[in-house]
Formats: structure tokens, C-alpha cells, sequence
């Protein structure tokens, strides 16, 4: 029964995912789904570093804001095709991360979330900075547009976006899994559990600590990236410290160290403040306090862990 | 000292924390092909001395390994080298399996780690049935027994071990330092062993050293210095 869902789970979601919102979703829900991919990979990315290798940061908003600015400055300045800038979102952000990586990982713990949160709440204002407002467009932000199916595909364009999204989605979340199970998963939960043993097997932990943050701001970057797509719009104010702990949010709630728990994250972020709205129009934030500390009570460890118990006492019984 | 007996020398090694010195100038060197035992009361600076010979700490001093200077190196560029530390509280990495813990002990080697597996499992056949076992879930002897085969993936020619006694049952510890003879024999592997349980590392080891608040106040045979009458009566309790 386990082994039955761990193989074929993946590729039944897949499958409901790309086909159940096609036949059932509105345009605003195909809009609302193509953000929780968005943040599913912001979420993954940031769970990579925190997660997995445990390095805390507070500002994977950083990371998405910029991955969002490269897609939206090359579709507006250059019309370059929207699919063409994911790469090269990709390899900014993840040369950005390495950069940052280097001297922010000398410090650790609380240190170190610090100093990623200090970038967090300095991005928004770099970037409405007047020497670069020629590409950013200053606090206007830059607005593109939304692109439509190709070869005559019967979809509308909320349909398209949400399906190349996904797409995307699920090759990172493929790669995210690879190696995370693999050799080099292993050493970032050894540097994570038993640094000095790591280190004591032959482990540049530097090194490789520097490379996991360059890795996870890839991925948040390129959630950055398919979520301007989906906006159609890139401003500052979109990438305030507040979306930055949103992102540690989804991690906590989906589950840290796991890689459905980006998925499970994710939706809580897109859909509990609706939800908490829709509650109460007077103080959604205090709902939005109290189901998070329901969450954190009925599934400590995260929805991954809770829902991966309940499938270890089915395949029991 | 020399090169011929002693796999691992160190001279005068001075080592500590920020401005906190543990360690005042130690002398002292490894067998070549045996065990060498470090005894100590806790805090007397026994797993710093491990730790400034794996490059963890600041050191001032030397320390030849087979002869070359390996002070000042970094902790991985040392481990290429062949020294392998399991460390205080063994550094077991609880949440994955057994077969993954060893995987990580052969990290930097190229090449399919399961022949080193296959030979660890013939030192520790308890492994071999926990193969998939999460390691959390072992016991302590076990866990050491995991610690030890971990550290020896990768063929090391030294081992350092950071009181692999602690926590344990007097017949297990037993158990594993007979295994830690058969080692030395298969694989020539050299041991410095630290320790509080002075008689049973004394009963292996066939140097020791005694380490008092960052200095070492007596040396020689292990066999020459169980039969001191004051570390009879301090440290062997009897």
C-alpha cells in the first residue's frame, strides 16, 4: 500500500493538477492555482536551505523579487518570450545567491537570519533606486503581457500559463527530489544534524553551504519568475519583508525538509488568508494567527509529516 | 619520537577557544599499527586535543602526520588525507538509515561504496541486519559500532575515536574494542582512542597518555602505567 503511493502518488497528482483545474477552474482560480506553483518552488527553494541543510533565512523574498524583475525587464525592455527568461532568471539568481552566500554563511544561526532579513527589507527600496529606474521602472514597476497559448492551442491564456507553470513546477520539484535523495542530499542533512562529523568526513561545509544557498535562490527565483507572468506586473511594494516570512510560513506549515511540503505550503499561503477573509472582514489577521496555531498544534512537523503517518498506519492495517 | 614508530607525532600543542587555552603544550605521539590511549577526567582537554588534530580548532604547535606537517590544514583536506574522527557523542546522523550514514562515510570517494559496506558488515554484523533501519533507532552500542564503520569508509590510516565507552554497557564497550584489535590487524589502521574509563582503554592500548587540566603528567606503556599505584587509585578505582 505504501510503497503503491509513494510510486504512483506523484504521478496521479500530476495528473489531477493539469487536468481537474482545465475542465472546472474560473480564469481567476487558474490565476490563484499558477501562484501556489509560484510559491510552491519559492517554498522549496527556501526549504533546501532551511530545511534540509538548516541554514535560516528570512529573505527568500529577495531571491523572488529578483527572479520576477529579470523575467519582467526582458519581456518589456527586450521582448524576449517569456519561456526564454527562466533560464536566465535562474543562473541570476542563482549567482546573486552565491554571492550573498559567501559572507553571510561565515555566520550561522540567528545570525545569519538577520543578515538575510536585513537584505529582505533593503530589496524593496534598491529596487526603486534612480540609477537603475530606467529597467525597473521606478515605484511604477513594470507591467507586461500575458502570454497567449501557441500553436492555436484550444486554451484560454489563464489556462496556458497555469499548465507551462506547472510544467516548470514539476521538472524543478523532479530535480529538487533528485537530489535531495541522493549523495548530495545526504550532505546537506549531515551538515544540517552533526556539522562537526560532516566535516570530520572530508566535507567542505563552507563550500558546499554556499552552493545549497545558491541552489535554493535559484528555485524561489524562478517562482519569482512565473509569478510575474501570471500578474502581468512587477512593483516593489509586491516584494516587501512581509512575503519573505510568508515563505518561512509555507515551509513551517507544508513541513520542513520535505519536498511535498512546498506543494502543501504553498496552497496554505495562496488560500488560508482568503479563507481567513472570508471568516471575519474585521480581523482576518486574527484568524489567520488562530489557524496557524492550529496548524502548528494538529500537525507539528508540518502537513508532510502528518499526512506521511496517516499513510504508515493505512499501509499497516 | 620518530616517524618509524609513530604514525601521528605532536609537538608542543597549544590549543583553545577564543581566550580560553585548554591545551598547554602536549608531546605526544600515536603507534604505528596499535592503539594509543588519552586519558583524562572530564575537562581536562581530551576531545580538544582530537579536535586541533582534525583541524577544528586553533592550534599553535606541530603535528606530523607520517611524518608531513598537517597543521594549519582544513578539516576535510585533513580527513583526505586518512585521518578519521567520530566524535564526541559519535555524530550519528539520527534520521537516516544505516546504509545511508555509511554512504556519507565514504562521501568523498569516487566509486561504489558497497564493497567498503560489505567489509564493514564483516566487523559488524548487527549492521548488516539494521541495513535499512533508521539510525535513530539502533542502540547505543550499535549507534558506536555505526560511528566506527562510518569513520572507516574511507580507509583511514588513522582513527581518532572520542570516547566511544560513553553511555555504554561495560559488555558491549568490551565487544567493540575486541572488534577495534580485529581492525587494526586486517587494515593496519592506527587508533588514539580518548577516554575516561581509564582500565578498559589501559587493557587495549599499548601507549598511554594521562592528561590533567591541559598537560600531560604521566606517559609510557599502557601495561607499565596500569600498574602505577597513583592512577590505580585516581583513575582505575581500586
Amino acid at each position: 500500500m505504501h510503497a503503491h503511493i509513494t510510486r504512483f502518488g506523484p504521478l496521479l497528482f500530476i495528473v489531477l493538477a493539469a487536468v481537474l483545474p482545465l475542465a472546472f477552474a474560473s480564469g481567476y482560480q487558474l490565476f490563484q492555482l499558477t501562484l501556489v506553483v509560484a510559491y510552491a518552488l519559492s517554498v522549496l527553494g527556501l526549504n533546501l536551505v532551511t530545511g534540509y541543510n538548516g541554514q535560516v533565512s528570512l529573505g527568500h523574498g529577495a531571491f523572488y523579487a529578483v527572479g520576477a524583475y529579470v523575467t519582467a525587464i526582458m519581456m518589456d525592455r527586450w521582448d524576449v518570450p517569456y519561456w526564454a527568461t527562466l533560464p536566465v532568471s535562474a543562473v541570476v539568481c542563482a549567482v546573486f545567491g552565491f554571492l550573498l552566500g559567501m559572507p553571510a554563511l561565515r555566520l550561522g544561526g540567528v545570525y545569519l537570519a538577520l543578515t538575510t532579513f536585513a537584505l529582505a527589507v533593503a530589496v524593496p527600496q534598491l529596487l526603486k533606486y534612480k540609477l537603475i529606474d530606467g529597467w525597473t521602472g521606478g515605484v511604477q514597476g513594470i507591467t507586461i503581457i500575458k502570454p497567449d497559448a501557441p500553436y492555436d492551442l484550444p486554451l484560454t491564456s489563464d489556462q496556458w500559463v497555469y499548465l507551462f507553470s506547472l510544467a516548470v513546477g514539476v521538472l524543478m520539484f523532479a530535480l529538487a527530489s533528485n537530489l535531495v535523495h541522493g549523495r548530495i542530499g545526504r550532505a546537506m542533512v549531515a551538515i544540517r544534524d552533526q556539522p562537526i562529523a560532516a566535516e570530520a568526513m572530508g566535507i567542505d561545509i563552507a563550500r558546499f553551504k554556499t552552493l545549497t544557498f545558491a541552489t535554493s535562490a535559484m528555485f524561489t527565483g524562478i517562482g519569482g519568475s512565473l509569478a510575474a507572468i501570471a500578474v502581468q506586473f512587477v512593483s516593489p511594494d509586491s516584494f516587501t519583508v512581509a512575503l519573505s516570512v510568508t515563505f518561512f510560513v509555507g515551509m513551517v506549515i507544508g513541513g520542513a525538509a520535505s519536498i511535498w511540503g512546498a506543494v502543501f505550503g504553498a496552497l496554505f499561503i495562496e488560500f488560508v488568508p482568503n479563507i481567513a477573509d472570508h471568516l471575519s472582514k474585521a480581523a482576518p489577521g486574527a484568524i489567520y494567527g488562530v489557524i496557524l496555531i492550529a496548524f502548528m498544534f494538529l500537525a507539528p512537523g508540518g502537513i508532510a509529516s502528518l499526512l506521511r503517518r496517516w499513510f504508515a498506519r493505512l499501509a499497516v492495517k | 619520537m620518530d616517524t618509524e614508530n609513530f604514525l601521528l607525532q605532536v609537538k608542543s600543542l597549544h590549543a583553545g577557544y577564543g581566550p580560553t587555552r585548554v591545551l598547554h603544550g602536549l608531546d605526544f605521539g600515536v603507534v604505528r599499527g596499535g592503539v594509543t590511549a588519552l586519558l583524562g577526567a572530564n575537562g581536562a582537554g581530551k576531545t580538544t586535543t582530537l579536535r586541533a588534530i582534525s583541524g577544528m580548532v586553533r592550534i599553535s604547535g606541530e603535528i606530523l602526520f607520517d611524518g608531513t606537517p598537517i597543521s594549519g590544514l582544513a578539516t576535510e583536506a585533513i580527513a583526505a588525507r586518512g585521518v578519521a574522527h567520530v566524535p564526541d557523542g559519535r555524530g550519528t546522523f539520527m534520521e537516516l538509515s544505516v546504509e545511508e550514514n555509511l554512504r556519507l562515510g565514504a562521501y568523498t570517494k569516487r566509486g561504489d561504496p558497497r564493497p567498503d559496506m560489505e567489509r564493514m558488515f564483516g566487523y559488524f554484523p548487527k549492521l548488516k541486519q539494521r541495513f535499512r533501519q533508521q539510525a535513530g533507532t539502533l542502540s547505543g552500542g550499535e549507534q558506536q559500532m555505526l560511528a566506527i564503520a562510518r569513520a572507516l569508509m574511507l580507509h583511514p590510516r588513522l582513527l581518532l575515536l572520542d570516547e566511544p565507552s560513553f553511555g555504554l554497557a561495560p559488555l558491549i564497550v568490551r565487544e567493540i574494542f575486541a572488534i577495534m584489535r580485529q581492525i587494526i590487524a586486517a587494515e593496519g589502521t592506527s587508533i588514539l582512542v580518548v577516554e575516561q574509563n581509564a582500565s578498559l582503554a589501559l587493557a587495549i592500548a599499548e601507549r598511554a597518555y594521562l592528561l590533567e587540566t591541559g598537560r600531560i603528567v604521566m606517559s609510557g606503556l599502557a601495561a607499565d602505567i596500569r600498574k602505577d599505584e597513583a592512577v590505580r587509585r585516581s583513575y582505575l578505582g581500586y
